[in-house]
């Protein structure tokens, strides 16, 4: 079992119009010192999934089924006392806006201070210097003054490391980003990804990172996880999902990333159709509607749900194409596009 | 910082300053403009058989025939450095802040509203503390249990609250609490908070509650819609990831949030309490700043009316000033701007 091991998750939440199955059998699992990048389009169900591992949806409408597994605890059926109390310590989080994440009335040393002594019972000088100690290692030049700073006198960069900051005050050993770098300048991105790789490697905890960004996730991941209207189309390695992918949403999402070496004159290969409902999601294959492929599995695209099956060496994909025929495509019609671009 | 506190104290003098001009401009120059002559402005200071020749002398005596910006003047150098009235026979001295006399009683005005500010006061802090009470954590519970029984109840309660007029409310409750019940001393009941501090509190209390019942239920629902709004913010998640537990994301990160609007408002209904609860001391027959108002309105009696409109007006000012700094200190994103 790895360090954290998420087994058929399903969060469903009631709403007046319908269940909305905003993940719905999901299994993953990762390891200390490891990172596993969980990519998709807006709903797919990255967030929940992420906010569900720190139990920030118990007692909640929510209806969570499944197994999260930390360091050999479930935490689904677990005490909301007791998750609470792993919370911050044991696993932390960083969002993706740090202004709107931030409390606009307490300055970052208030709040990194609180962080650590929720689970920590030091004084508040005790707690101040390690505060100071902590920007001062995500980068924030003279931190002993900016200790007492407001986060609306940080600059988008500046408060990220100082949002990373506060999640890594208490060393936890699972930290999940959910989208890190998304409210941020492009130059100031990579900033924080190297950031969050040194502290990765320092702290040794398992790093989820969650994004619609490939790059993002190119630049830290080793294993990456696809969604899809909540349900997971292709996991594997990064090698695997970068340079064997086999599900046509993979090749899609990588058709529509933007590259430097590429002709101004041409264009992206963008996903055709939006995202699925996640009420009424299609039947059979939810991204048949939006799949180039799909008349050639016939009736089942649309009648029977493709089955998450191992295509080779852990890598898993959920499609009703032969993995063949598969490999053929990828082979012969998307990768020389890709290449050629 | 301080170029802030200078700003805003400014600010409130300069208010102060256009408050008594509208003031004075509507008890004395509007009636000029609309035909009264000084003469006609003197005979109220006189009694009806007055002769012509007492009324001119009277006028002249008074000021009423200098120019307007004379007569403001004088008035304001009455309120700061007190004011001498001639009276033929002798001279009157009218010490600083001066409001003049008033023509019914021919009792100065300051002492007069330095006598019933205690009253209002009173009624106003008792009333403040139940409602800020009340009021917030009503909303907060309702807020956090949305859509609950308990949540009904108390909005509906409130809605109530905000519709129903004090001389309802007040009179309801005298007849049910005082009349029927006993409980509470029927209205008119005033013992000063030195002499008594049980008394003072025991026969307050039922304007205390039917003061605060209004002002709570517009302080509840503010709350709630404020709570509702703030607990959906990120940073109340960024809390919670923290592991704070939910009493302290409520009340640190959340109440914390949605209490700074409420500060503005309350300063301001604070400082329009002082200047005169109008309804509910009349409702009680409370001797505060508000029944006094009335009564110098039925009279006609201007300088009682001007003294307590400036008095309420300056207490307006200066409580917004108060939650001006105040908010400064709340919150940190006003102090760059």
């Amino acid at each position: 079992m790895s360090f954290l091991d998420v087994k058929d998750l399903k969060i469903h939440f009631p709403t007046d119009d319908g269940l909305v199955k905003s993940v719905d059998g999901l299994s993953f699992g990762v390891e200390r010192g490891k990172t596993l990048g969980i990519v998709g389009e807006s709903g797919s169900g990255k967030s929940v999934t992420s906010q569900s591992i720190l139990g920030l949806h118990k007692g909640g409408r929510a209806r969570l089924s499944g197994e999260i597994w930390l360091d050999g605890e479930e935490l689904i059926e677990a005490s909301t006392e007791h998750v609470r109390s792993l919370r911050g310590k044991k696993m932390a989080m960083i969002f993706q806006d740090p202004l709107s994440s931030m409390h606009p009335y307490y300055t970052v040393g208030q709040q990194i201070i609180e962080a650590y002594r929720i689970h920590n019972d030091v004084s508040k000088q005790v707690a101040r210097k390690h505060a100071i100690d902590m920007l001062g290692r995500v980068g924030i030049p003279e931190p002993a003054k900016r200790v007492d700073s407001y986060p609306h006198e940080f600059s988008g960069g500046m408060r990220q490391r100082a949002m990373i900051a506060m999640a890594l005050s208490c060393d936890p050993e699972l930290l999940i980003a959910d989208e890190p770098t998304t409210a941020l300048d492009v130059t100031v991105q990579a900033q924080i990804l190297d950031l969050m790789r040194d502290l990765q490697r320092e702290f040794n905890s398992a790093l989820i990172i969650i994004t619609h960004d490939l790059g993002v996730v190119a630049e830290l991941s080793d294993d990456i996880l696809v969604m899809y209207g909540g349900k997971c189309v292709e996991y594997g390695t990064a090698e695997d999902v970068f340079y064997r992918p086999e599900h046509p949403y993979t090749w899609g999402l990588l058709g529509s990333m933007p590259r430097l070496d590429r002709e101004p004159t041409e264009r992206l290969l963008p996903i055709k159709g939006s995202p699925p409902s996640l009420i009424n999601v299609p039947p059979g294959c939810a991204f048949h509607p939006r799949c180039p492929y799909a008349e050639r599995t016939g009736d089942r695209a649309t009648t029977e749900v493709p089955a998450l099956a191992e295509t080779e060496g852990g890598h898993l994909v959920r499609c009703h194409m032969s993995r063949e025929e598969r490999r053929g495509l990828w082979e012969n019609e998307i990768k020389p596009v890709l290449e050629t671009q | 910082m301080l170029t802030y506190i200078i700003r805003r104290l400014i600010g409130a003098f300069a208010m102060l300053v256009v408050i008594s001009m509208v003031t004075f401009g509507i008890f004395y120059v509007v009636p000029q403009w609309a035909g009264a002559t000084p003469e006609a402005m003197a005979s109220r200071y006189v009694g009806r058989a007055a002769t012509p020749e007492t009324v001119h002398l009277v006028a002249e005596r008074l000021g009423f025939y200098d120019p307007v910006v004379v007569q403001y003047g004088n008035f304001v150098k009455g309120i700061f450095a007190g004011a001498q009235y001639d009276y033929g026979a002798g001279v009157e001295h009218c010490p600083a802040p001066c409001f003049g006399y008033s023509f019914i009683t021919g009792q100065p005005v300051w002492p007069d509203l330095l006598d019933r500010l205690p009253v209002t006061f009173s009624l106003a802090i008792g009333a403040a503390i139940i409602w800020v009470i009340a009021g917030v954590s009503v909303g907060v519970l309702s807020a956090l249990r949305r859509g609950s029984f308990f949540d009904r109840l108390t909005m509906g309660t409130a809605l109530a609250g905000v519709s129903l007029p004090i001389f309802f409310t007040g009179m309801i409750s005298l007849v049910v609490f005082s009349y029927g019940l006993g409980w509470t001393p029927p209205g008119g009941a005033w013992t000063d908070f030195s002499a008594n501090p049980a008394e003072w509190a025991y026969n307050l209390l039922l304007p205390w509650i039917t003061l605060a019942f209004l002002f709570a239920a517009t302080y509840a629902r503010l709350t709630r819609a404020g709570m509702l709004e703030t607990m959906g913010e990120d940073y109340i998640r960024t809390a919670r990831a923290k592991g704070l537990r939910e009493r302290q994301v409520v009340v640190k990160h959340g109440l914390r949030a949605t209490l700074t609007p409420i500060l503005t408002l309350f300063g301001i209904d604070f400082g329009l309490l002082i200047g005169g609860a109008i309804l509910t001391e009349t409702t009680y027959t409370l001797p505060g700043l508000g029944q006094y108002a009335i009564l110098a309105i039925r009279t006609q009696d201007m300088p009682q009316v001007m003294g307590v409109v400036l008095v309420a007006a300056m207490f307006v000012v200066v409580a917004s000033l108060i939650v001006d700094l105040l908010y400064a200190v709340v919150d940190p994103r006003v102090r760059l701007s």
